[in-house]
């Protein structure tokens, strides 16, 4: 067993491990960091097969980010587990027909010969000057341009689709205007009265 | 049996990395306190061996002798696990430094996102800090900060792709490296407003004065941390200067030509990155010492509507300038 | 390396415990209710649009890199997603997303 074998199976370990506590687990705070410590190891794992520009994005968007919104929502949600519970029964039936779907669709997936492993030599490895970064960038940015521009306009999509669900309008609270402060004028704010001088 | 040897030269490497740095952690708070005591007029500490050297252990001996308090209502596991989680991005970002040429731990293509990673993952070491206590201005605390770090980052993932175009490589040695050529060379100029934009967003990352609300002691007492005590409460102080130390010598490395020498080819080496992030780090001290602290609203009114918008437009600016050719300071891409 | 270490600092980091008890909790005064409490929604916002900024970094960087090398049409393509992008910003700055009291 090479030592790149040993690692493998120590992260698998542990992120299998980790997924499987992410639904087991009671405290949804504690299965949201599951779920980083899953995201983490498969990080580690994409590093083992040299995929290292992918490998650091999932730590930095998924972990970095995705889950930090996770962990907001979870955490100032006063989440009550009981009533929660009531439910379950009732959507069992859904919930499993649901999964076998999925189960199903994997199945004829899986068994069809394009993913099979054999079907893809094991790529030579690479020389220590290759970066995929920038093997990634000159394919996307020659091939794929358009694929890119549709990301662009998803992304738009999801900035106005996130601000107009949580934006209100509240019309008691305070800004400021540091716009205003600067353009303040003597004027505005002062005002020079001449008065005659008291005589008594 | 090789892995072997080279798991062992490895951990000797990492211990080399981190003891000096602990060292430089330690000398970094007496710093502080010398250098903003002697901006205020004071001496500082002055007792503890000679003219104070002894400090920073009098305080670590202290700290370890202390008693680590666990609130009875916190999540314990998470409430210990917090500390580590933050010291060890701190820590692991160290391995792609190149603290001279070819003097890395790692020299990985794809070292600048690495750093970029590792800084995204110090939040969770507040939030969880913050919601495991199970106390108001610790969630509080934690909240703000977290919200905060996250405006910033932003601003600092942005500032990082302007040097990644100056340079061509996400390897932190070759970012250096195309950077040679004396003072004239160094990405200071040329991306100025994102040099600038990255530091100040270093400083609000690491929660340092004057964006130090999250912390606030005059407001939410200490903010995530103010339940923890002794070591616990240790890791957090150690976490926080060690990410400090990590900024400055990050900015060293991309905009001030880390190992490099003012004058081409005069001296080259560790020295120059050691006095280049020392300059950065008197930086945070000094606006520590000067700046009084800013309100919540206006750190995410810098964050999201100065920081971002300047690296943006400046980020345009040299795509320009560097795929037409302009200027006299955006052609040394080609090394 | 970076697993090695963070392995590292797990070892530094509670080196050193110290025999502990169960302390009252100190909040100045009496807690008087739990402290995870509901929030409020800006700090989802913030969090959601730094993940679309996250993605907008994680699109630049490759293009970054590969800059001298590339065609004018990918040139114009990163202008252009940009330049959506800026949209969306100035929708959220108009919008008063940006606000914080």
């Amino acid at each position: 067993m090479t030592f790149q074998l040993f690692v493998f199976y120590v992260l698998a370990a542990i992120l299998v491990f980790a997924a499987g506590r992410v639904i087991t687990v009671r405290n949804p705070v504690y299965a949201a960091l599951f779920l980083v410590l899953a995201f983490f190891t498969s990080a580690g794992i994409w590093m083992l097969l040299e995929a290292e520009f992918l490998s650091i994005t999932l730590v930095l968007v998924y972990v970095g980010a995705v889950m930090v919104l996770f962990l907001f929502v979870v955490m100032m949600l006063d989440l009550n587990i009981a009533p929660l519970r009531e439910g379950f029964m009732q959507y069992l039936p859904v919930g499993i027909l649901v999964g076998l779907i999925m189960v199903i669709e994997m199945i004829f997936l899986i068994t069809q010969r394009y993913f099979k492993a054999d079907n893809y030599p094991i790529p030579p490895p690479s020389d220590a000057g290759y970066s995929n970064t920038e093997a990634l960038g000159l394919l996307l940015y020659s091939e794929y341009l358009y694929q890119f521009e549709i990301a662009a306009v998803i992304l738009l999509v999801a900035i106005v689709a996130a601000i107009a669900l949580t934006m209100r309008k509240r019309p008691e609270t305070r800004y400021q205007k540091p716009a205003e402060q600067i353009n303040v004028k003597k004027e505005d704010r002062l005002r020079v009265v001449s008065m005659n001088s008291e005589k008594d | 049996m090789d892995n072997f040897i080279l798991l062992i030269v490895t951990i000797l490497k990492i211990i080399l990395i981190i003891v000096p740095l602990l060292i430089a952690v330690a000398y970094l708070t007496l710093a502080e306190r010398k250098v903003i005591g002697s901006m205020q007029a004071r001496v500082g500490p002055n007792r503890v061996g000679w003219r104070g050297l002894a400090q920073p252990f009098a305080d670590l001996f202290k700290l370890l002798t202390k008693e680590v308090i666990v609130p009875s209502s916190s999540s314990r596991f998470l409430f210990l696990i917090a500390p580590v989680l933050s010291l060890a991005p701190a820590f692991a970002a160290w391995a792609v430094v190149p603290f001279s040429d070819g003097l890395v731990l790692a020299d990985v293509n794809a070292g600048l996102l690495y750093v970029l990673a590792m800084t995204s993952l110090g939040v969770y070491g507040v939030i969880i800090a913050g919601w495991a206590s199970n106390s108001k201005y610790a969630f509080l605390g934690a909240m703000r900060s977290a919200a905060q770090i996250v405006a910033y980052e932003i601003a600092m993932g942005f500032a990082l792709i302007g040097v990644l175009m100056m340079s061509g490589s996400l390897n932190l040695s070759d970012i250096v490296r195309a950077q040679s050529g004396g003072i004239g060379h160094w990405f200071l100029l040329p991306l100025f407003p994102l040099a600038v934009v990255y530091f100040i967003s270093g400083v609000a990352e690491t929660n340092r004065a004057p964006f130090d609300v999250a912390e606030g002691e005059s407001e939410i007492v200490a903010g995530f941390h103010v339940d923890y005590s002794g070591m616990a409460f240790a890791v957090f102080f150690l976490a926080e200067y060690a990410n400090m130390i990590m900024i400055a010598a990050l900015t060293a490395i991309m905009f001030l030509g880390g190992w490099l020498s003012p004058i081409d080819g005069f001296g080259d080496g560790f020295h120059w990155f050691l006095i280049k992030t020392s300059l950065m780090l008197f930086f945070f001290l000094w606006f520590r010492a000067t700046f009084p602290r800013y309100r919540y609203d206006q750190i995410m009114r810098l964050g999201w509507k100065v920081f971002i918008p300047v690296t943006i437009v400046w980020i345009a600016v040299v795509g320009f300038a560097i795929y037409f050719n302009v200027g006299p300071w955006f052609q040394i891409r080609s090394i | 390396m970076g697993g090695a270490l963070i392995t590292a600092g797990r070892f530094i980091g509670p080196s050193n415990p110290n025999a502990e008890k169960n302390s009252p909790y100190e909040c100045g005064f009496e807690a008087f209710e739990d402290a995870r409490m509901k929030f409020d929604v800006r700090y989802y916002l913030v969090a959601i649009l730094f993940i679309i900024f996250d993605l907008e970094i994680a699109f630049l960087v490759p293009w970054a890199v590969v800059l001298d090398s590339i065609s004018p049409a990918a040139f114009g393509a990163m202008a252009l997603f940009l330049f959506i992008l800026v949209i969306g910003f100035i929708y959220e700055w108009k919008k008063g997303a940006l606000e914080w009291e």
